[in-house]
C-alpha cells in the first residue's frame, strides 16, 4: 500500500499565532529572509459586513508538481510519501521552479540551492510529527497518510467541507484548508 | 456583485519573493533576446543561401561566427543568473522532457556545431588558404577534414541549421509559456512570438552590417514580413489573454494601463514594430537608400519587448480569486 502524506488545516481553530512559522525556522534552522510556512490573514465583504480567514500556509506537496516537471536537472522531485524535494548538489539555482510555483512556496537559500517545506519528513521518517503540527497551540494542523481511509487526517477530509490552493492551476495540492 | 474588500495580509517575506516576485533580472532578457537574434540569423542564412545562392557578401559569410560569439555572450548572461554556479554541468547530466529549459541546454549543442560548420562552409577559398596556412600542423588537418565536411553536407547542414534555428527560437518563448503560476506568460504564443521576433532582430543586425543590395532588399522584405507577423502575434497574445479570465485579464494589465504600459507601448509596439515597419514599407516601396535607423529600432524593441515580458510576467500571479 502506497503512502500519500497530507495536511488539513483547520481555518476555524487558526488564531494566525505564528508558532508554526517559528517553530518551522528553529526546526529547519532556516536564516533571516526565508520561511517555508507564513501565516496568511484575509478579510472579504463589505465593512462592516466583513468575515475573516486566517490560515497557516506552506507548499502544497502537489500530486502534479509544475516545480518538479519545470526542473531541468531533476534536482526537484517526489520522493517519500509525496512530498516534494530538492537535491541541493544537483540544483544550478536557475530558479525555473520558483517561477512555476503558484503558491511561491520556495526560495533561494544563501547557499545557492533553491529550498522548501519538506514536511519535515526527517521527524516524519522517526515517527514524529512535523514541527508545526506538533507545536500548534489550537490543534488546527494535522497531518498523516491520506491513503489510509482510517487516519485521522482521511476522516476528517471525509467529514468536513474543505478547499485547497488554486485548484483551477491543476496541481493537486496535499494541503486541505478545513472550512 | 463583487465583495468591496478582498485584502490578504501575509507574514512571508522571503527574499525575491515577496512583496512581489523578483527572481531574474537582466541576464534573463538580454539572454532571451541575444538567443533570438541568433536563432533569426541561423533561420535566415540557410533562407538566404537556397534562394540566392552562396554567401555574397564578406557580412553574411561571417555572420555564423557572429552568432557563436553571441550565443555565447547569451550563455555567459545565463550562466551568472544561476545561484549555484558551480552546478552549471547538471544541465547536462539529465534530459528532463517536462522542461523547456532542459531542451533549451541541450539544443544549445546542437547550435553551436551547426553555425560552426555553416561558417566554415561559407569561407572563400582565399580565406580557407589562408587559415590553413597559418594553423598549426594539427589543428590545420582537423580544419581541413571540417571543411571537406562543410562542403560535401552543406545541403544537411544548411537544413540543420534552419531546424535547430526554429527550435531555438520557439523554445526562448515556451520557456516562459509554460509556467502556469505566470497568467502573462501563460499562452503558447510566445512561443512563435519569439521566432519571428528573433527573426526580424537577426535581420535586423544582419542589415546593420555592410551587405550585397540583393542580400539586403531580400532581408529588408523578409524583416517587413517578420514584424507584420510579430505585431499580430503581439495583437493576439494581448487578446488571449484579456479574454482569459480574470486572472489573465489583472496579468495583461500591466501593459494596457499599468506600470509597463509606458515601456510597451513606445519602445515595442511603436518604436520597435511600427515605426522600423513602416520605415522598411517605404524603403522597399519606393526604392529609397536602406538606412540603419529601422534595423537599429528593430533591435531595441526586440530587447524592450523581452524586457517587459519577463519583468511583468513574473510579477504577475495567480492572485485572490473571489
Amino acid at each position: 500500500m502506497t503512502t500519500r502524506y497530507a495536511m488539513a488545516m483547520d481555518t476555524r481553530k487558526c488564531v494566525g499565532c505564528s508558532a508554526c512559522v517559528l517553530v518551522c525556522k528553529a526546526e529547519n534552522a532556516l536564516p533571516d529572509g526565508a520561511c517555508r510556512s507564513w501565516i496568511e490573514h484575509e478579510v472579504r465583504g463589505e465593512f462592516p459586513h466583513l468575515t475573516q480567514q486566517i490560515r497557516s500556509v506552506r507548499c502544497n506537496q502537489c500530486d502534479d508538481a509544475p516545480c518538479v516537471t519545470a526542473c531541468p536537472t531533476g534536482a526537484s522531485f517526489v520522493g517519500v510519501g509525496g512530498i516534494v524535494g530538492v537535491t541541493a548538489s544537483k540544483c544550478t539555482g536557475c530558479k525555473a521552479c520558483i517561477a512555476s510555483c503558484p503558491y511561491d512556496a520556495r526560495y533561494v537559500t544563501e547557499e545557492g540551492h533553491v529550498d522548501k517545506c519538506t514536511f519535515c519528513l526527517h521527524l516524519v521518517e522517526q515517527g514524529q510529527l512535523p514541527a508545526c503540527v506538533d507545536v500548534c497551540p489550537t490543534r488546527s494542523l494535522t497531518f498523516g497518510d491520506i491513503d489510509d481511509p482510517n487516519s485521522e487526517i482521511s476522516q476528517l477530509l471525509s467529514r468536513r467541507e474543505w478547499t485547497v490552493e488554486h485548484p483551477d492551476a491543476g496541481t493537486l495540492p496535499n494541503v486541505f484548508f478545513l472550512a | 456583485m463583487d465583495p468591496a474588500i478582498i485584502e490578504v495580509v501575509s507574514t512571508r517575506a522571503n527574499h525575491g519573493i515577496d512583496p512581489v516576485l523578483h527572481i531574474w533580472g537582466w541576464e534573463i532578457p538580454v539572454y532571451l533576446f541575444l538567443g533570438g537574434i541568433v536563432a533569426g540569423v541561423m533561420v535566415l542564412l540557410p533562407l538566404l543561401e537556397w534562394r540566392g545562392g552562396k554567401p555574397k557578401s564578406a557580412s553574411t559569410r561571417l555572420a555564423p561566427f557572429a552568432a557563436i560569439a553571441l550565443i555565447s555572450l547569451g550563455m555567459g548572461a545565463l550562466f551568472l543568473d544561476l545561484e549555484n554556479k558551480f552546478n552549471v554541468f547538471r544541465f547536462y547530466l539529465a534530459f528532463v522532457p517536462t522542461s523547456p529549459m532542459s531542451w533549451g541546454s541541450w539544443l544549445l549543442l546542437l547550435v553551436y556545431p551547426a553555425l560552426l560548420m555553416l561558417g566554415l562552409g561559407s569561407l572563400e577559398p582565399s580565406t580557407r588558404l589562408d587559415l590553413l596556412v597559418r594553423l598549426p600542423n594539427r589543428l590545420g588537418l582537423v580544419l581541413r577534414k571540417l571543411l571537406v565536411l562543410a562542403d560535401r553536407g552543406r545541403r544537411q547542414i544548411l537544413v540543420l541549421t534552419a531546424v535547430s534555428g526554429v527550435g531555438l527560437g520557439m523554445y526562448t518563448g515556451l520557456l516562459l509559456g509554460t509556467l502556469v503560476a505566470r497568467p502573462m506568460w501563460n499562452s503558447a504564443l510566445l512561443g512563435p512570438l519569439f521566432l519571428v521576433s528573433g527573426i526580424s532582430t537577426g535581420a535586423a543586425l544582419l542589415m546593420l552590417m555592410p551587405l550585397k543590395g540583393s542580400e539586403h532588399h531580400t532581408l529588408a522584405r523578409w524583416d517587413t514580413a517578420a514584424i507584420g507577423i510579430e505585431l499580430v502575434l503581439l495583437a493576439l497574445l494581448v487578446l488571449d489573454l484579456s479574454g482569459g479570465g480574470a486572472v489573465s485579464a489583472a496579468a495583461v494589465h500591466s501593459l494596457l494601463g499599468g506600470s509597463w504600459t509606458p515601456i510597451f507601448w513606445s519602445l515595442v509596439v511603436v518604436g520597435g514594430l511600427a515605426v522600423p515597419l513602416m520605415l522598411n514599407g517605404l524603403e522597399l516601396s519606393r526604392r529609397l537608400n536602406p538606412t540603419l535607423y529601422a534595423p537599429a529600432l528593430v533591435l531595441v524593441g526586440g530587447l524592450a519587448l523581452r524586457w517587459v515580458l519577463v519583468a511583468a510576467g513574473q510579477e504577475s500571479g495567480l492572485g485572490m480569486l473571489p
